[in-house]
């Protein structure tokens, strides 16, 4: 999978400036077109994209999975929470800082632990980790709210700019918010397109493609690892942060685990060799989550046999596939992807030979 | 006096079911080197399974057969996991991890799903095997018999699996893959056959832990991740791919949990997490680890 299933690979800044702007113009005139559950569902696919996002720079760029991230995302619900419950916060962006903050300390403690170790290790720490969070906002409900969880007035946005009183106030605040969180996302793009491609974002890669040889030439492997975690642990603290006005209410579900492997999920479904697979795969997500739920009872049974599919025959993603799939149209040589189903067949022979794997 | 006593035997019973466990994640890992995130389902499938059997058989049969079939679950966890090993797992082995812990993952969502489908949200249990047994009395107070016995049954098992692996034939082949896989093959074993045996052994006797432990617990849903971490921890501190390490981990992880539970009862997970920590600080192959 050396050979490019991006199909933002080579492009300058710029460009990708103009790409996006292009994007951010249509998102912006989108809720206009389709019906305000559908901005709504917009808006989340959005958040989630942002954590995708964040997510993604450990698994596709460092090589890292972690099964964990349900912590950061926790973090940033609970602080804003916190903040609004116990410190009497009534705009956004004050919540935004203190969640940021929450997310890059815990991010930072938990990196420290989890970035020394090999893959494995590395995915079970950030899991047991997570769980930690998730067992200490169980039990102590009398804080955390446990599972009836938090309940979050609506918040102002910008310091109290615009008003939200009125009739028909609800749905001002769902597009208002709308477009807050689209500023929020197209920014946070940006940003992690300047790290990927930046000498860090380079370094990265190296670390992930060839740990050994990144570490003769000079990388030091923890500490840009442990860099790249709190990167994450925060965009993904961002996510929960804007998640919180939404939902309006923080439970401690949303520190299990099965929240991590929802965040795996996206961005494997949008393809993790890719920029933009995280983001696909997220607001594809939040679409389908919603259609399916009402649909069949076994969420999670759909999701497995999914995300197993998805491995055996389509482990670049939605975006992987159809980049290859075009590149194949376009008369291009198909970059190499792994064959599974070839891989079986010479499996299968080879045991019909008893020969062994 | 008595209740140290009867907390020890405790720690002993939950090591026993640990050391099942961790013992089938080590040897999956010490002959094919991968970690099973479904592992804890395994367990969870030999605890669903053998509760609703026993319960299915209970007030019907003798109840020394209900003891015979404690194992099924066992059993059960051992065909699924022959199954899925050869046609699932195997083609991942050679490509990047993420790859099979992702695969993994996603069969452990599937399970999970899978048993809440096949035996509904209601707990189950086996209790007709404890109330068989009866209490004895211990130092002046009673404690079930059960226990003692599902330690022996560990015990036996333990014994009859370091017989299996340092005593046999096939043993020896075990062996043999795990340290040089090409060289095994080379020699002429069958290296598949090896795998999926040595897959079902790891599964079943995640299974037999489960179905060990359910006739004093129900079978909730949830087990399996629960399960799943704590069998790590146990193999983080014991070392991966050690038999060996795997039983002093349980005991360890054990004792510490009883004792977290006495003395610190809200946060006796996190005492657990930082004991790994200081483990991986300072041993980070485990006790007894080759990995």
């Amino acid at each position: 999978m050396r050979l490019s299933t991006n199909w933002l690979e080579g492009v300058s800044f710029r460009r990708f400036l103009v790409i996006l702007s292009g994007v951010g113009v249509l998102l912006a005139l989108v809720p206009a077109f389709i019906p305000i559950l559908e901005t709504e569902l917009l808006t989340y696919g959005l958040i989630f994209a942002i954590a995708a996002l964040g997510f993604n720079l450990l698994l596709g760029y460092t090589g890292l999975l972690s099964f964990g991230h349900a912590a950061f995302f926790g973090v940033g619900a609970y602080t804003v929470a916190f903040l609004v419950r116990d410190f009497g916060v009534v705009t956004i962006e004050v919540a935004i800082l203190g969640g940021l903050v929450m997310s890059i300390l815990i991010s930072a403690l938990f990196g420290i632990i989890c970035v020394r170790y090999t893959r494995i290790f590395f995915a079970l720490l950030a899991l047991a980790l997570s769980q930690v969070l998730w067992t200490l906002a169980f039990k102590f409900y009398w804080i955390t709210g446990g599972t009836d969880g938090i309940r979050v007035p609506r918040m102002l946005l910008l310091g109290g700019l615009l008003d939200f009183t009125g009739p028909g106030d609800y749905f001002t605040f769902l597009y208002a918010y709308y477009y807050y969180v689209l500023v929020v996302f197209l920014l946070s793009v940006i940003l992690m397109w300047v790290i990927v491609h930046s000498p860090f974002g380079k370094a990265l890669q190296a670390i992930r493609d060839n740990e050994m040889r990144a570490r003769f030439v000079g990388i030091e492997i923890i500490k840009y690892r442990w860099i790249a975690f709190i990167i994450s642990g925060t965009y993904t603290g961002l996510a929960g942060i804007l998640w919180v006005p939404m939902n309006r209410l923080v439970q401690s579900e949303i520190l299990y685990w099965p929240v991590s492997g929802e965040f795996v999920f996206m961005t494997l479904l949008g393809g993790f060799r890719n920029f933009t697979g995280p983001i696909f795969g997220a607001i594809i997500y939040q679409r389908m989550h919603v259609e399916i739920v009402g649909l069949i009872e076994y969420w999670q049974f759909f999701l497995g046999t999914v995300l197993v599919l998805l491995i055996l025959f389509l482990p670049t993603g939605i975006v992987g596939g159809v980049t290859q799939l075009l590149a194949r149209l376009r008369g291009q040589p198909a970059p190499r992807m792994l064959d599974v189903m070839a891989m079986l067949k010479q499996g299968v022979a080879r045991l019909r030979r008893k020969e062994g794997v | 006096m008595d209740v140290l006593a009867i907390q020890i035997l405790n720690s002993i019973f939950y090591a026993a079911v640990l050391f099942l466990i961790a013992g089938g994640l080590s040897l999956i890992f010490g002959v094919m080197g991968i970690i099973n995130l479904a592992h804890g389902s395994f367990y969870a499938i030999g605890a669903f399974v053998t509760a609703y059997v026993i319960g299915a058989a209970a007030g019907h049969v003798n109840i020394w057969i209900l003891f015979l079939l404690l194992p099924v679950g066992a059993l059960a966890g051992a065909v699924i996991g022959a199954i899925i090993e050869p046609t699932l797992l195997r083609p991942f082995y050679k490509r990047r991890e993420e790859y099979y812990l992702l695969l993994t993952f996603g069969l452990l969502l599937i399970f999970e799903d899978s048993l809440r489908f096949i035996f509904g949200t209601r707990p189950l249990s086996a209790d007709a095997v404890i109330d068989a047994l009866g209490t004895f009395q211990l130092l002046g107070l009673r404690y079930p018999t059960y226990n003692l016995v599902a330690i022996a049954i560990a015990g036996a098992v333990a014994l009859a699996l370091w017989f299996f692996i340092y005593g046999t034939r096939f043993g020896v082949m075990l062996r043999a893959t795990a340290q040089d896989r090409r060289m095994a093959s080379a020699l002429g074993l069958n290296v598949g056959m090896i795998y999926i045996l040595a897959f079902a052994l790891g599964s079943f006797m995640a299974g037999l832990g489960g179905a060990i432990v359910v006739p004093t617990r129900t079978a909730v849903l949830g087990l399996s991740i629960e399960m799943l971490i704590v069998a790590f921890v146990v193999v983080v501190i014991g070392g991966l791919g050690s038999l060996k390490g795997a039983l002093i981990g349980a005991l360890i992880v054990s004792f510490v949990r009883t004792a977290g539970v006495q003395f610190f009862p809200e946060i006796e997970l996190a005492v657990l997490y930082i004991i790994v920590v200081a483990v991986l600080l300072y041993r980070p192959t485990g006790l007894f680890g080759r990995a």
